[in-house]
């Protein structure tokens, strides 16, 4: 039989606000342990949250920039349960007004393009982070998370593949990065996902019994764990066995999901109304203020990248995957240089170079401008293309212009025909077979004698001009 | 409303109650008597009223995003029944009880 899978994904990510959700401590959850808390984050009887405006302003464009439909009057209510991380003995969250619903997030499948549909979005508090000790005998427990703002981001189970899941979250990650309300760091815990994946007979229209997968530390493992997952429910409903409802931990080291074993009581969270915070009201004219905060999104800079700049659909892709990589690219742009040359640059040869050095945007040593420069100075034929990237490399180490190296170095590329005149000639007199070979039809001859040329230049003479200048005084001989 | 023994031992198990056996046979008809008892409320029309979660009209209490000091580290583990490196010590839990 024929298995389709069901994807859903659950993902939260951290707010980027100087301050706590509720409280006034710092949202640092690397700091030293137990230092960014107070009364509020600790629950201490008595003490009252008070929202912060920034949180619920970047919960707010992220909805609005996944497509969401905003609830302009919302609240917040209580989740109910007890673990160590949570000093309230409580989550605050929102339960039946989310501020955003019925959103989407569009990929790219196989060169068609497919909407994802968002459930829903809403804002909560983060938990606290807990280490169990390596014997089991206990756990301890740091609060500075507890508290950090978090938007939870539920999709709908329209997922279809692993591959889909990881698209779905790389453009959401990009979104989320454009919008600035995250550095969605999946490594560092500022976006974490979890995924229900089952699978159904295809033509079903029911799902079938879920796994919950957890502990997925980035997008590969996303993939690599639901990949997992479809293989080992096939299995089951291939030996007619039962695919049990459980939460499963993926496993890095083997590369599988392992049952929890948790004893699974069925969630009961008793949702009520916060009864400490009062209701929000967002007006038309605040959410048109967050709305013209939201810059172009990828999926629009990549469709004007396509159509006005004319770059590839895979350039415009890999340029506004990152909205730093797209802003460089847009300042080398704005320095003058040719779209798809400095297309080349930016994804060959800047990001290679940041890759491999382990470097941000920030620390780039070749300035957008200088880069223009170096585009300018292959346009114009001072230098080639090839001595282009020795100049890339020594900007790269120095961080001079290019216009400095290759006066420096003196590379300057050799267009004067004054000058290459007598260079050729004496090439020509001192090849006379090469020459012969070239007159008698061999055009391959004619690469060698530019080689001569380019030898007695070191290299510095234009290939182009020499090439041309070859075969006119050649012809004339 | 009928409280069985079943609703409060499940009931006193989210809170974490003990709750011995014959506590709950006790508090399930009491639990039903106060329940039933408040069901009176059900009966007041409520046509065009709207929830009221809150006694105040007021929306929107918000603070701006500025950090303030925090509590000095031992200060802040003071009532803790047990610390360690800066950190409550608590019972070994499961993983993958919390929630968030």
């Amino acid at each position: 039989m024929n298995y389709e899978t069901v994807i859903g994904l659950e993902v939260h990510v951290e707010l980027k606000t100087a301050s706590k959700i509720f409280c006034g401590c710092k949202n640092n959850s690397k700091s030293e342990p137990n230092t960014n808390v107070c009364p509020v984050c600790m629950g201490h009887p008595g003490a009252l949250p008070v929202l912060n405006k920034n949180a619920l302003e970047l919960g707010l464009r992220a909805a609005l920039a996944l497509n969401c439909q905003i609830n302009q009057h919302s609240k917040f209510d209580r989740k109910n349960y007890f673990y160590p991380d949570s000093p309230k003995g409580y989550q605050i969250s929102q339960f039946d007004k989310p501020i955003g619903e019925h959103g989407y997030i569009e990929i790219e499948v196989g060169g068609e393009r497919k909407r994802i549909g968002i459930t829903r979005l809403h804002l909560e508090e983060d938990a606290g982070k807990s280490t169990h000790a390596a014997d089991g005998s206990h756990t301890l427990v740091d609060f500075n998370r507890t508290g950090v703002p978090l938007i939870e981001i539920v999709s709908e189970p329209d997922i279809r593949s692993p591959e889909e899941a990881r698209l779905y979250l790389e453009a959401l990650k990009s979104i989320m990065e454009y919008c600035d309300v995250s550095d969605c760091r999946m490594e560092e815990g500022s976006l974490r996902c979890d995924a229900n994946i089952s699978l159904r007979p295809v033509g079903s229209t029911t799902f079938g019994n879920k796994a919950e997968l957890k502990n997925m530390n980035s997008f590969r493992n996303v993939q690599r764990g639901l990949e997992y997952e479809v293989e080992r429910q096939r299995e089951l409903y291939e030996a007619g066995e039962p695919v049990v409802q459980e939460t499963r931990r993926f496993d890095e080291a083997t590369q599988t999901t392992i049952s929890m074993r948790s004893k699974e009581e069925a969630h009961d969270y008793r949702y009520f109304p916060e009864p400490d915070l009062v209701d929000l009201d967002i007006d038309d004219a605040w959410l048109a203020q967050i709305r013209a905060s939201i810059p172009e999104l990828p999926a629009a800079k990549r469709r004007r990248y396509e159509e006005e700049l004319g770059l590839p659909a895979y350039d415009a892709g890999v340029l506004t995957a990152d909205p730093k990589t797209a802003a460089y690219y847009e300042q080398v742009l704005a320095a003058g240089a040719d779209a798809k040359a400095a297309s080349n640059w930016v994804m060959s040869d800047i990001l290679g170079a940041l890759n491999s050095e382990g470097k941000t945007f920030a620390e780039c040593p070749i300035t957008p401008e200088n880069l223009a420069g170096l585009i300018g100075e292959i346009a114009s034929g001072k230098i080639s293309s090839k001595q282009g990237r020795e100049v890339f490399k020594a900007m790269w180490e120095t961080g001079k212009s290019a216009a400095a190296i290759i006066k420096e170095q003196g590379m300057e590329q050799i267009s004067d025909v004054a000058v290459l005149g007598p260079i050729l000639d004496e090439v020509i007199a001192h090849n006379e077979k090469s020459v012969a070979d070239y007159k008698g039809g061999k055009d391959r001859a004619l690469a060698a004698l530019v080689g001569q040329v380019m030898k007695a230049t070191k290299g510095k003479a234009n290939p182009a001009l020499v090439n041309q200048l070859l075969i006119e005084k050649i012809n004339a001989l | 409303m009928k409280i069985t023994a079943e609703t409060v031992s499940h009931v006193a198990r989210l809170a974490r109650l003990a709750m011995p056996p014959e506590d709950l046979r006790q508090l399930a008809p009491q639990l039903s008597d106060i329940l039933e008892y408040a069901e009176q409320l059900q009966q007041v029309q409520l046509d065009g009223v709207e929830p009221t979660s809150h006694p105040f009209h007021e929306v929107n209490v918000l603070r701006d995003d500025v950090v303030r000091p925090s509590l000095p580290r031992d200060l802040a583990l003071a009532n803790a029944p047990e610390a360690e490196a800066g950190q409550v010590r608590v019972p070994a839990v499961l993983e993958g009880g919390g929630g968030a």
